[in-house]
């Protein structure tokens, strides 16, 4: 089974995000970047199902600037075969990302795809669904348990009400939930092996995708300051304050 | 580039890693480590995984082949958790692995440094004893020759990770006529050869999950090839070779405990209210942070000063032993008083059991005493002062 694995690079989840003064993103520029923590957890799910030889072909892929060469490069410290990088210096919307990653699939053929179910930065919850609905294939998003079976999958997704296994045909999609597994550190002798293992660079282009934009930012802005709580010394102060200072009831 | 030398940015990504494993399992597992006799094995593993017992064991012997500066950087992160963790691997990166490296037999090299860098064995050093700790000189614990044999009889004291230690090297004395550090050989002895046998685990002011035991030799009898190097009276040199190696890693914990305090007393003394502002901003708390702070980047320069020193002067140490132990004296010294003001800073609750600064103000009292206490250092920097200036 030969997986692809594609892994964005975001904000470390340590940095304490700033919105730009003019408004109109937030502060990367001397932040430190990471890859975003779900598509770790991707990384390693697909490390572990070469370890138990369900996997034979780890490839993972980012899309956006130069720099994401480091994010493949942690993928191939964790144990990814080899990498692909899609260099695009603007934004990507998950639309233009799942079309690029479609145009992938058709090169590579991969028999599964695992997405973590959101990125960290924009918390779109988009690219593995969009992915799923271009492509046709099944998908198990939110996976807390991914076991080989039957020739396919069968996937535990947490919902709303709880657990849910659902059994999937290959090729799918699966998205990454956070108690899939608990990613590996890399160890330096496979951060240094890392360095051996290839990195294909590509264009939008010549995947043949438009990735213009199709959504406008308007401002970002901080969320409203929390207020000072205040104390009530009964259930009928509550409920006369819920009901007439905060009008929600 | 050898493929053995790891980039810049490789080893930056390697830092990186061991941070966050520092940030995310090392540090919020510390609670587990109160009353335990060792570190449990799940954190053990964790620490065999990421390669720390194989930091200052070269590639081909299977270890990470780390220049003294990148072991120094590595351990600067490590030990602003717990330096029990650090406990766990310290024997076997420094007292043991080095003086078989440096010293040993190829056939003992190949034979023991790439299971100890794998963490697989953990080595235990037998020095110190109950008559003999800095003045090596007066140890008794002797190894008699017999035939192609050693016989070895005595008792170490303090001993770290003996009670999980599968290998010791041990230090005997072989020259039964001598009265000093000349007639002392290094042997390697593995655990379960009859007649060697461990004490109970000791019970400690703080350290509390790294087990020191007394270890006891009764007519244990090991082939001549366990001696290390296959030389008889060489055993002290080969002792200080993992004592300076121990000494500056042992600077170095005082540094990462130091940074790890400095952290705790800004977070809690920012959180903490009193007369309607927070701790942080009254100018006598401040001060407390300012010097600690200071205090830790001067002990952290002075290492990374002295690790380049250690790598630049390969096997010819001795110019900078002095050195070393100027690290060590004044960063256990620091980091003492590091401690005391973290605790003073965080009043009443630093005196609390369950609180990080407590557990760490008792843990830190003992590098001031272990690897040589500051009053050794004090009479070996002296010492060797006054040599120059005589020659």
């Amino acid at each position: 089974m030969k997986l692809l694995v594609p892994v964005k690079r975001v904000v470390d989840y340590n940095v304490k995000v700033r919105v730009k003064a003019d408004g109109t993103g937030v502060e990367t520029a001397n932040v430190k970047m990471s890859m975003n923590p779900f598509d770790e957890i991707g990384v390693e799910e697909a490390v572990r199902l070469k370890e138990k030889g369900v996997a034979t072909e780890i490839v993972a892929v980012s899309c956006g600037p130069a720099a994401c060469a480091e994010q493949i490069r942690t993928a191939l410290a964790m144990g990814a075969d080899r990498g692909i990088l899609v260099e695009h210096d603007g934004v990507l919307e998950p639309l233009a990302v799942a079309k690029l990653l479609k145009a992938l699939v058709a090169k590579e053929s991969p028999d599964l795809v695992i997405l973590g179910k959101q990125a960290i930065d924009d918390d779109m919850n988009a690219t593995g669904q969009m992915l799923a609905a271009l492509l046709g294939w099944a998908q198990g998003t939110y996976a807390s348990k991914i076991e080989a079976a039957d020739g396919g999958l069968l996937v535990t997704r947490e919902v709303d009400g709880g657990l849910e296994r659902i059994q999937l045909k290959l090729p799918a999609i699966v998205t990454t939930d956070l108690r899939l597994n608990e990613p590996r550190y890399a160890s330096l002798p496979n951060i240094m092996k890392a360095r051996k293992k290839p990195i294909e660079n590509v264009k939008p282009a010549d995947l043949g995708v438009d990735v213009t934009p199709r959504l406008t930012v308007l401002k970002v802005a901080e969320p409203p300051t929390r207020q000072a709580g205040k104390k009530v010394a009964s259930v009928a102060e509550l409920v006369d304050k819920l009901r007439n200072e905060a009008k929600v009831i | 580039m050898t493929e053995a030398t790891p980039s810049a940015a490789e080893f930056d990504a390697y830092l990186d890693s061991i941070r966050r494993l520092v940030a995310e399992k090392l540090i919020p597992a510390e609670p587990r480590l109160d009353g335990q006799e060792t570190l449990p094995e799940d954190l053990t593993q964790l620490l065999r995984d990421i390669g720390l017992f194989g930091i200052s064991i070269p590639t081909r012997y299977g270890g990470l082949g780390l220049s003294m500066e990148q072991q120094v950087r590595v351990m600067f992160e490590v030990t602003r958790a717990s330096g029990v963790y650090r406990a766990r691997f310290s024997t076997t990166i420094g007292l043991g692995s080095q003086p078989i490296l440096y010293n040993g037999t190829e056939a003992q090299r190949q034979e023991w440094l790439p299971r100890m860098a794998s963490g697989e064995v953990t080595a235990a050093f037998c020095l110190t004893e109950p008559e003999a700790g800095s003045d090596a000189g007066s140890l008794r614990t002797k190894a008699e020759r017999d035939g192609d044999h050693f016989v070895l009889n005595g008792t170490k004291r303090y001993i770290t990770n003996a009670r999980q230690a599968q290998v010791f090297v041990c230090m005997a004395r072989t020259d039964a006529a001598s009265k000093d550090a000349a007639g002392i050989s290094a042997f390697i002895i593995p655990a379960g050869t009859p007649g060697l046998s461990c004490g109970p685990a000791d019970k400690k002011m703080g350290q509390d999950g790294s087990a020191t035991s007394e270890v006891y030799f009764d007519n244990v009898r090991i082939p001549a090839a366990n001696l290390v190097g296959g030389r008889e009276g060489g055993g002290f040199k080969t002792a200080m070779r993992g004592i300076n190696h121990a000494r500056l890693h042992v600077a170095v914990t005082c540094v990462g405990q130091a940074q790890r305090l400095v952290e705790e007393a800004l977070s809690y003394t920012m959180q903490r209210r009193q007369f309607g502002q927070p701790l942080a901003e009254f100018q006598l708390v401040q001060a407390m942070l300012a010097d600690s702070r200071a205090e830790t980047l001067a002990g952290r320069s002075m290492i990374l000063e002295v690790a380049r020193a250690f790598d630049a002067a390969g096997e010819a140490q001795g110019p900078i032993i002095a050195d070393i132990a100027c690290c060590k004296l004044f960063c256990s010294e620091m980091v003492g008083r590091v401690a005391d003001r973290a605790v003073q800073m965080h009043g009443g609750m630093g005196y609390m059991r369950g609180v990080a600064v407590e557990q760490l103000f008792r843990d830190v009292r003992l590098l001031r005493i272990f690897e040589g206490a500051s009053q050794v250092q004090q009479v070996l920097i002296a010492r060797d002062m006054v040599r120059h200036a005589k020659a």
